[in-house]
């Protein structure tokens, strides 16, 4: 919150004068016909992306010269909200001139940073963003059909969230490398989910077929397998390689209770006695207590609060970690 | 030239109403809680200002009419004070209410879910209105409340609320209205509509913002979300909003006086644009003009946006509203749409004009111009509309 966000404002004061003007006054809007493009020797293409129903709908027409695959002439038309129409246009005019291949290239971010007044200021609101993707989606509709191939193939990677273009690759990437455990901070890292919202969670502006709250529980799981599995693995090597502090809870009872078996119990036995670990706890400032009961000879003994406890306890720290205290109850 | 057709977000404050507070800021600012004399001038307008709310709603003068400072809080108060008397206090954990409520109460019910109150949400029709017996099959020994607005905000729909009170009164359940749309559109009377509650807000009939009402039948008395003094006899505490009272007084009075002039002229007014907008190709209204509040208008224009049309509307001066998505902050649907026209792309290509007895014949002459250039504008540009009928139709 804070004093600029407790009044709020109007999405429209944070359109771009280009936004503004190119919703006013569309420069590419129209369509090609079958006749003009001929005129120009070229090969005709409409494509469609969106429905009315979806709120955005737009239509590319593209005029291609078959020889080399330059786009003449490129014109839209849109059923949007005026940030639609503006990227659609955008979108056009950043066709013009270029070849197919070139076209595919064009991505929404593009769109939106061509329409910026100020390069480091935002031409649309964050929740806007979303209406430029729409812009870059009917290019590759238009490719694929000038191709005669599926739209899908211009795509090699997953996107997860379309507005900052940010593949799931990435966003488990980040997840992984800086241990991340809340969707803010997958925001905060790539900007997936910064925009419209929909690839957050199911039930947004659109449905989607990956979410960023599946993607950090899935990969936050295999963290977890990952992170078992090696320390499964440090377990048959050389005891002492893997940090005590970094163990799970039973992996650092099984330790102590190795230690135990191995340099004292035996000890204790000698004298009558024996001990039985009762429980074993992280304590928030850092150390890591096992409770042990006395058993036998032991209990009672005026040194199993003393000189025997030390013992136990140097042990432990000596073959495991100096965070150990050992308390008998 | 502007225009103003969003009278159902707020309204003008009547230059007559605005008047009658003056005094109360510069003159008379003394707290009606005081026993100086500073205080106490302030009490026959205060008084006068309460004869004028009672009288406008056909109020008891056992019942209480508490001041708040909006309806939002009323409805806060209805339904939360119900939970802590009924729900967490008593022994029933029902609320029943309509998908189409204003975000006030839709909110406040999502918030007692979290709680772990059962709360229905009736569906409605293709006209956006409750079916009443849907309503009485949702009763149960449970439900300790009914919450159904009077008229709707967004299609002005009248809710059958005599009806409604009934069914309630029948099943021995209580009843809350969000009157908040109807006052000085219809006639509101408590007593014929059978309510326990109703919740109003001074800014939607030309009184200021900041002050509304909780209307509560004599016996129906609910816990307090406000304490901290006597004021309000102990129902809601805060010290009074003098003017805003003597406002909100003011206007109730001049609402009433105006419903001839709304049932006559603004509803004139309202015909004449809507039938010259439903002129246009590819338009509807949602709801018959005889069941609606007589200054609202619900259209949709097919393939304009919304937010697109607003935008041209704005250009030209007119201030309308629209329920698209595209237009809210969230990009969520409205409910409301999505509830009656799904089927229509209504959440998309809603219009909603609302007029008031401020509204001339030369600014609808003026509307009307406007959205007709607009639409021949925008639908120009539209991929779904002007040259390929046949694919908006086949809502590829």
């Amino acid at each position: 919150m804070g004093k600029n966000t407790l009044i709020g404002g109007s999405i429209w004061e944070e359109y771009s004068q280009k936004v503004q003007d190119l919703m006013n006054h569309p420069q590419n809007m129209g369509e090609i016909t079958e006749e003009q493009a001929k005129e120009m020797g070229t090969k005709l293409i409409v494509a469609d992306f969106g429905a009315e129903s979806c709120g955005d709908a737009v239509r590319l027409y593209w005029a291609v010269d078959e020889d080399t695959n330059i786009i003449k002439e490129a014109k839209f038309k849109s059923f949007g909200c005026g940030t639609a129409i503006a990227s659609s246009d955008t979108m056009a005019e950043l066709c013009r001139g270029k070849t197919v291949d070139e076209a595919v290239k064009i991505t929404n971010i593009d769109v939106e940073h061509a329409m910026r007044d100020n390069p480091d200021i935002p031409a649309v609101p964050p929740q806007k963003m979303h209406c430029s993707v729409m812009a870059y989606d009917v290019i590759k509709e238009a490719a694929a059909s000038y191709k005669g191939v599926d739209a899908a193939s211009f795509e090699d990677q997953i996107i997860v969230c379309e507005c900052a273009r940010v593949s799931l690759g990435t966003i488990k990437e980040v997840i992984k490398l800086n241990d991340l455990k809340t969707v803010e901070e997958i925001t905060n890292y790539t900007k997936a989910g910064a925009f419209c919202k929909s690839c957050i969670k199911p039930g947004g502006h659109e449905d989607r077929d990956y979410y960023l709250v599946d993607i950090l529980k899935e990969t936050r799981e295999e963290m977890e397998h990952d992170k078992l599995s090696s320390l499964a693995d440090a377990k048959t090597s050389e005891a002492g390689e893997f940090a005590f502090v970094d163990l799970t809870m039973v992996q650092k009872l099984k330790k102590v209770e190795a230690v135990i078996d191995e340099n004292i119990r035996e000890m204790l036995m000698m004298d009558g006695g024996n001990l039985e670990i009762i429980d074993i706890r992280d304590t928030d400032d850092g150390f890591t207590d096992v409770y042990i009961r006395y058993l036998g000879a032991c209990s009672g003994c005026a040194s199993s609060s003393t000189g025997t406890l030390y013992a136990i306890e140097a042990v432990l720290k000596e073959k495991l970690s100096d965070a150990i205290r050992v308390l008998p109850i | 030239m502007r225009v103003y057709l969003d009278n159902n977000a707020t309204t003008i404050v009547d230059p007559i109403v605005f008047e009658e507070m003056v005094p109360y800021f510069c003159q008379m600012y003394g707290n009606p809680n005081s026993l100086h004399e500073f205080g106490s001038e302030t009490h026959p307008a205060l008084r006068c200002a309460m004869d004028k709310l009672y009288a406008g709603v056909n109020a008891d003068d056992n019942d209480d009419i508490v001041i708040t400072s909006c309806a939002t809080e009323s409805i806060n108060w209805v339904l939360k004070g119900i939970y802590f008397d009924f729900i967490r206090n008593g022994d029933k954990n029902h609320i029943i209410t309509s998908e189409v409520e204003h975000p006030a109460v839709i909110a406040t019910c999502k918030f007692l879910e979290t709680l772990g109150v059962d709360v229905t949400y009736l569906p409605v029709n293709n006209d956006g209105v409750i079916e009443l017996d849907t309503l009485e099959q949702s009763i149960t020994d449970e439900t300790a409340l009914v919450s159904i607005m009077w008229a709707n905000n967004e299609t002005g729909m009248v809710f059958p609320i005599e009806e409604i009170g009934q069914i309630c009164k029948k099943h021995d359940v209580l009843f809350h209205t969000d009157a908040t749309q109807a006052i000085g559109k219809v006639p509101v009377d408590v007593k014929k509509a059978g309510v326990d509650y109703m919740s109003f807000s001074a800014h939607k009939f030309h009184g200021p913002k900041g002050v509304g009402g909780l209307y509560i039948k004599e016996g129906k008395v609910i816990t307090s979300l406000l304490h901290g003094g006597e004021h309000m006899g102990g129902l809601r505490s805060g010290t009074l909003n003098v003017a805003g009272i003597v406002g909100m007084g003011k206007a109730m009075e001049l609402a009433v006086e105006n419903l001839d002039f709304e049932k006559s002229n603004v509803k004139r007014l309202r015909n004449k644009l809507e039938d010259e907008l439903l002129k246009l190709s590819g338009t509807f209204v949602v709801g018959t003009k005889e069941q609606r509040t007589p200054n609202t208008i619900l259209i949709s224009v097919k393939g304009i946006e919304g937010e697109a049309m607003l935008w041209d509307l704005n250009k030209a001066g007119i201030a309308a509203s629209t329920g698209s998505a595209c237009a809210s902050e969230t990009l969520e649907s409205n409910p409301v749409m999505e509830a009656i026209g799904a089927e229509a792309d209504l959440a998309h290509t809603a219009l909603r004009l609302s007029l008031s007895r401020f509204t001339t014949d030369e600014e609808i002459d003026y509307t009307i111009e406007t959205i007709q250039n607009a639409v021949l504008r925008l639908r120009a540009i539209s991929s779904t509309y002007a040259y390929a009928p046949d694919w908006h139709e086949s809502k590829l």
